[in-house]
C-alpha cells in the first residue's frame, strides 16, 4: 500500500462512527491470524470438532439404550441422541469461542505484545477486537459445519431448519467470544485465567445439556436459565428439532446483549490499556 | 564492601553418594511436591468440585431419568451406584496422566528443569521415578477426596469399599508410567500431548464402559474398552464394590494388564529418560 | 601436546583426558584431545562457536558419553560412575535452567537436597549464597523475576551450594551486560583464591585473561595450543601490536609494503594488524614512507592475537 493511500484511508475515516476505534480495518488482524495458524499446529485446532462428536457417539448411543426417549415438548418425544447433539454443538461452539478469547488473547496480551504493535499502526482496539472475535467465529463455523456435516447424515439433526443450527452455533460463539475476551482484559495472572476452565465444566454439565431441566428443583432451574449457555442449548435444540416458537427471539436477544456489552466493553479497555 | 566468604568443608566431606544412590527419587519427588504446593488451593478445590460437579449432574441428573426408565437398575444396581467406581478411575487415570506427562515436557524442553536435577549425582532413572511419586501424591489425595464424595452421596458402601483406592491407584499409575515414557520418547511432544488428549483420553474416558456396560456396545467399539486401562479398572471396581460378577480368569486377565502396562511402562521411561539427558 | 604426568608440577590431578573424541554422526566434535587439569587450577576452554568446549565440558560433567579416548575425574571413568563423579562438581550451564517457578531460596533448597545434604546444612548455606551471590533482598522472590545477571548469580551460587571440589562454567557472562559481567568475574576470582577447582569455557578474551592460569585454545575440536595466557601471548604474538586504517579499499593495496616493514602482519576487513615489539616506532615508519592512516593504535598483544595467530580467523565473529 502506498503512503498515499494510507493517508486517504486515513482522511475517508475522519468524523465516522468511532473514529480512532475503529478503522474499518479488523480483517489486517485476521489475516494476522489466519498466518499464524497456518505456521502452528493447525492439527490440534482443526480436530477440535472430534470432541462433541466422541461425546455423542458414546452418550447418544450408550446412555441412550438406558435412559429411552425424552420429552421436549407435550407429547414431542425424542431420541437421546437427538436431545443431546444439539447441546454438544452449542457447547462446543462455546468452548471454541472461549478458547479463542481467553488463553489465546491473553497471550497476545502479557507476552507476544502483538497488540502493542497492531495498535502502533493505524488499527484501532476496536479493530483487534473485531478481528479476534472474527476468528473465534470462524472458528466456530468451521466446527459447527462439520459436526453438522457428520451427524445429518445419521438422521439425528434432521429437516431444514436443522441447517440453521449452524448459523446459530456462530452468534453463540460471537457472544462467548465477546464477553471471553472482556475478562481476559481484566485478567492479571494465569491464576484467574484457570477460572475460566472452573467455570465452563459446570457450565456445561448443568444447563440442560445431558437431561431436561424439569428434574431439577424449581429455584435451580430459575439459575440455569439465568445462564448463557442455557440459551444456547435452546437455540440450537429447537432449531434442529424443528421446533420454531416466539421464545427463539427471545434466547437471540440475550446473546445481542452479551455481544453489545462485550464489544463496547472489550473497547474501552483496549483503549485504556494501550492508548494511553 | 564486605562480602562474606563462603565456609567450605568440600563435597568429599559432606556429600554422602550411597545415600543419593538410595532415595534420589525422594529428592526428585520432594521437589516436585514443592512446586505443586504453590497451587495448594486450586489442588483442593480442583479435588472437591470435580466430584461434585459429575455426580450431581451425570450421577444424579441422568441417574434420575435412568432409574425411571430401568426398573431393575443397571447392572442389578441403583445408577449411580453403578458409575462410581469408573467415575473415580475416570478422574484418577486423567489426573495422573496430566501430572506425570506436563513436568516431562517442562524438564526436558521449556525450563530444562531435568538436565539441571541431572547435573547433579540424580540419574534419568531416579527423575522418572521422582516426577511420577510426586504425580500419585497427588493423584492418592484426590482419590481419597474422590471416594469420601462417592460415600457421602451413598454411591459407595461398607467398609470393603476401600479397596477401591488401592485399586484406582494402580490403575492410574499403570497408565501414567507408560505416557510419561512415551512423552520423553517424543521430539514434538506438546503437540503429542494436545492430540493424546483429544485421540487418546477423551475416546477411553467416553468408551470403556464409563457411563454404561461395555458389552451394550458394539463389538468394534468394545475393543477400545479392551485396550484401555480404565475399564480394566472399572470392572474389578463394580467387582469390589458391589459385587458385580465377574469369573477368576478375567480378574486375572485385568490385574495382569494392568501388571504388564506398569512393567512395560517403567522401562520405557527409564530407557528413555536417560536416552534423552545424554544428549 | 601437552605434557601429561599424574604429578605433574608437583599437584594432583583431577581430571585426565587421553584421546578424548566424540561425534555426532559424520561431526566430530571432539576431535582426539590430551589435557590435565589439577587441583586449584583455574582452566579455561578458549574458542569460538563450535570449537568443541560445551561438549568437552558435557563429558566431564558426566552428561555426555565419549566416543573414544580416556578420561578420568577424581580417578574415576564418567560412564561408569556418573552420579560419583557428579556428587562433586558444581555445573554453571551455558543456559540458565533455574526453576522459574519457585522463589530464590527455594531453587537453592532444592538443588541442594539432589546432593542429599541435610536441611539444617542447607538452611546455612543458603544464607551463606545469598551473601555471596548479592541476593539477600531477592530471597522470596522468583526467579522469572530476576534480572539476567542476577539469574546467573543464583546459578552459580546453586552450583556452589554442595561445596564442590571442581566447579565448571560454560560461557559465564555470555549475554550479560558490563556491568554485570564485572561483578560476577569478582565473585569467581574470590573462589579461585580460596583454591576452588575452576573450569571454564569462554570466547572472551578478557574473561579468560581475567580468570584463568592456564589456557587450552581450541578449534574444531582440536587443541591449537596450551598454556598461560601471558606465555601464549609471548610465544605466538609480539609485544605490541598496530592498528592502522586506511580506509576500505586501502588496507589491502598496502599490505604488501607493511608485510616487509613487522614480523607479521594480519589484514583485515577493517583494519590491518601489525606485529612488533615496537610500535611506536613501526607506526613513524609507516608514516614517513608516505603511508598515512585515518586511525592508529598501538597496543598490548591479547589473546585475540593469539587466536589469529593459531587459527587464521577472528573469535567472535
Amino acid at each position: 500500500m502506498k503512503t498515499s493511500d494510507a493517508v486517504l484511508i486515513a482522511e475517508s475515516l475522519k468524523g465516522r462512527f468511532a473514529e480512532g476505534t475503529y478503522s474499518r480495518r479488523a480483517r489486517a488482524v485476521l489475516e494476522h491470524r489466519r498466518i499464524a495458524f497456518k505456521q502452528g499446529h493447525w492439527i490440534v485446532v482443526a480436530s477440535g470438532f472430534v470432541e462433541p462428536i466422541l461425546y455423542l457417539f458414546s452418550f447418544g448411543y450408550g446412555v441412550g439404550k438406558l435412559v429411552g426417549k425424552i420429552q421436549v415438548t407435550p407429547g414431542h418425544w425424542v431420541t437421546y441422541a437427538q436431545f443431546i447433539a444439539p447441546a454438544l454443538l452449542a457447547t462446543s461452539a462455546m468452548n471454541g469461542a472461549i478458547y479463542d478469547s481467553t488463553w489465546n488473547v491473553y497471550f497476545r496480551l502479557k507476552y507476544d505484545g502483538t497488540y502493542k504493535a497492531m495498535l502502533a499502526t493505524s488499527l484501532g482496539p476496536l479493530d483487534v477486537a473485531l478481528g479476534e472475535i472474527g476468528w473465534a467465529l470462524f472458528r466456530g463455523l468451521i466446527y459447527a459445519t462439520g459436526f453438522t456435516a457428520i451427524v445429518m447424515p445419521l438422521g439425528i439433526i434432521k429437516g431444514w431448519y436443522g441447517l440453521l443450527a449452524i448459523p446459530a452455533a456462530v452468534i453463540i460463539a460471537f457472544a462467548f467470544a465477546s464477553i471471553g475476551m472482556l475478562y481476559t482484559t481484566y485478567a492479571k495472572s494465569f491464576a484467574q485465567m484457570d477460572w475460566v476452565n472452573v467455570v465452563m465444566l459446570p457450565l456445561f454439565l448443568f444447563s440442560g445439556s445431558l437431561y431436561p431441566l424439569s428434574i431439577y428443583p424449581d429455584w435451580l432451574r430459575y439459575v440455569i436459565e439465568a445462564l448463557p449457555l442455557y440459551h444456547g442449548i435452546q437455540i440450537v435444540r429447537c432449531l434442529s428439532l424443528g421446533i420454531i416458537q416466539w421464545s427463539l427471539l427471545l434466547h437471540v436477544a440475550y446473546f445481542v446483549v452479551m455481544i453489545v456489552v462485550g464489544l463496547t466493553f472489550t473497547t474501552k479497555r483496549m483503549r485504556a490499556l494501550f492508548m494511553r | 564492601m564486605a562480602i562474606s566468604d563462603l565456609t567450605r568443608r568440600g563435597s568429599l566431606q559432606i556429600i554422602d553418594v550411597a545415600k543419593i544412590l538410595r532415595n534420589g527419587s525422594l529428592y526428585v519427588a520432594e521437589a516436585r511436591i514443592r512446586n505443586l504446593l504453590q497451587w495448594k488451593w486450586s489442588i483442593v478445590g480442583e479435588a472437591v468440585a470435580n466430584p461434585m460437579f459429575y455426580l450431581l449432574s451425570i450421577g444424579i441428573g441422568i441417574g434420575k431419568i435412568v432409574n425411571s426408565h430401568q426398573s431393575v437398575g443397571v447392572d442389578g444396581v441403583k445408577y449411580l451406584t453403578f458409575l462410581a467406581p469408573a467415575l473415580l478411575a475416570a478422574t484418577c487415570i486423567q489426573g495422573a496422566v496430566g501430572e506425570a506427562t506436563h513436568p516431562v515436557l517442562e524438564g526436558f524442553k521449556w525450563q530444562k528443569g531435568f538436565f539441571a536435577m541431572n547435573a547433579t549425582p540424580i540419574t534419568g532413572k531416579q527423575i522418572a521415578n521422582g516426577v511420577l511419586l510426586a504425580a500419585m501424591t497427588r493423584v492418592t489425595f484426590g482419590c481419597v477426596v474422590y471416594f469420601s464424595a462417592l460415600y457421602l452421596f451413598g454411591a459407595v458402601h461398607g467398609l470393603h469399599s476401600l479397596w477401591l483406592i488401592p485399586l484406582t491407584l494402580f490403575a492410574a499409575n499403570s497408565f501414567a508410567v507408560l505416557m510419561m515414557g512415551i512423552c520423553a520418547a517424543i521430539k514434538n511432544d506438546d503437540l503429542f500431548l494436545n492430540m493424546v488428549q483429544r485421540f487418546l483420553i477423551m475416546p477411553l474416558f467416553l468408551f470403556s464402559g464409563t457411563f454404561y456396560s461395555l458389552s451394550s456396545m458394539p463389538k468394534f467399539l468394545q475393543i477400545i474398552g479392551w485396550a484401555s486401562p480404565l475399564w480394566h479398572a472399572t470392572e474389578v471396581g463394580r467387582w469390589i464394590s458391589y459385587g458385580h460378577h465377574i469369573s477368576h480368569g478375567a480378574l486375572l486377565f485385568h490385574f495382569s494388564y494392568m501388571a504388564i502396562m506398569t512393567i512395560v511402562g517403567f522401562k520405557v521411561a527409564h530407557h528413555h529418560f536417560v536416552k534423552r539427558l545424554a544428549k | 601436546m601437552s605434557t601429561i604426568g599424574p604429578a605433574a608440577g608437583g599437584k594432583e590431578p583431577l581430571i585426565i583426558a587421553r584421546g578424548l573424541r566424540k561425534e555426532y554422526g559424520d561431526f566430530t566434535a571432539v576431535d582426539g584431545i590430551d589435557f590435565q587439569v589439577n587441583r586449584g587450577d583455574s582452566f579455561g576452554f578458549l574458542g569460538p562457536n563450535g570449537a568443541g568446549k560445551s561438549t568437552t565440558m558435557r563429558i566431564i560433567a558426566a552428561t555426555l558419553t565419549r566416543s573414544g579416548g580416556d578420561i578420568t575425574i577424581l580417578g574415576k571413568d564418567p560412564e561408569v560412575r556418573g552420579p560419583e563423579i557428579r556428587a562433586h562438581l558444581g555445573v554453571v550451564p551455558q543456559q540458565d535452567n533455574l526453576d522459574n517457578s519457585l522463589t530464590v531460596e527455594d531453587n537453592l533448597y532444592v538443588y541442594g537436597r539432589y546432593f542429599g545434604l541435610s536441611k539444617k546444612f542447607i538452611h546455612g548455606k543458603i544464607e551463606e549464597l545469598l551473601a555471596f551471590a548479592q541476593l539477600e533482598e531477592k530471597r522470596g522472590v522468583k526467579v522469572e523475576a530476576l534480572s539476567g545477571g542476577m539469574k546467573r548469580r543464583l546459578t552459580i551460587a546453586r552450583a556452589l551450594v554442595s561445596e564442590p571440589e571442581i566447579l565448571m562454567l560454560d560461557e559465564p557472562t555470555t549475554g550479560l551486560d558490563p556491568q554485570a559481567r564485572h561483578i560476577l568475574w569478582d565473585r569467581l576470582f574470590r573462589l579461585k583464591e580460596q583454591g576452588v577447582t575452576l573450569l571454564i569455557t569462554t570466547h572472551y578474551m578478557d574473561e579468560a585473561e581475567q580468570l584463568c592460569d592456564r589456557l587450552m585454545v581450541m578449534d574444531k575440536g582440536r587443541i591449537m595450543a596450551e598454556d598461560s595466557p601471558a606465555n601464549l601471548i609471548k610465544t605466538y604474538s609480539t609485544k605490541e601490536v598496530l592498528e592502522v586504517r586506511f580506509g576500505s579499499d586501502r588496507n589491502a593495496q598496502f599490505a604488501d609494503q607493511l608485510r616487509s616493514m613487522c614480523d607479521r602482519i594480519e589484514v583485515l576487513p577493517d583494519r590491518v594488524l601489525m606485529y612488533s615489539d615496537d610500535c611506536e616506532t613501526l607506526l613513524h615508519n609507516v608514516v614517513s614512507k608516505g603511508m598515512q592512516p585515518t586511525t592508529s593504535l598501538v597496543r598490548r598483544s591479547s589473546l585475540e592475537d593469539v587466536f589469529l595467530r593459531l587459527t587464521g580467523r577472528s573469535l567472535v565473529e
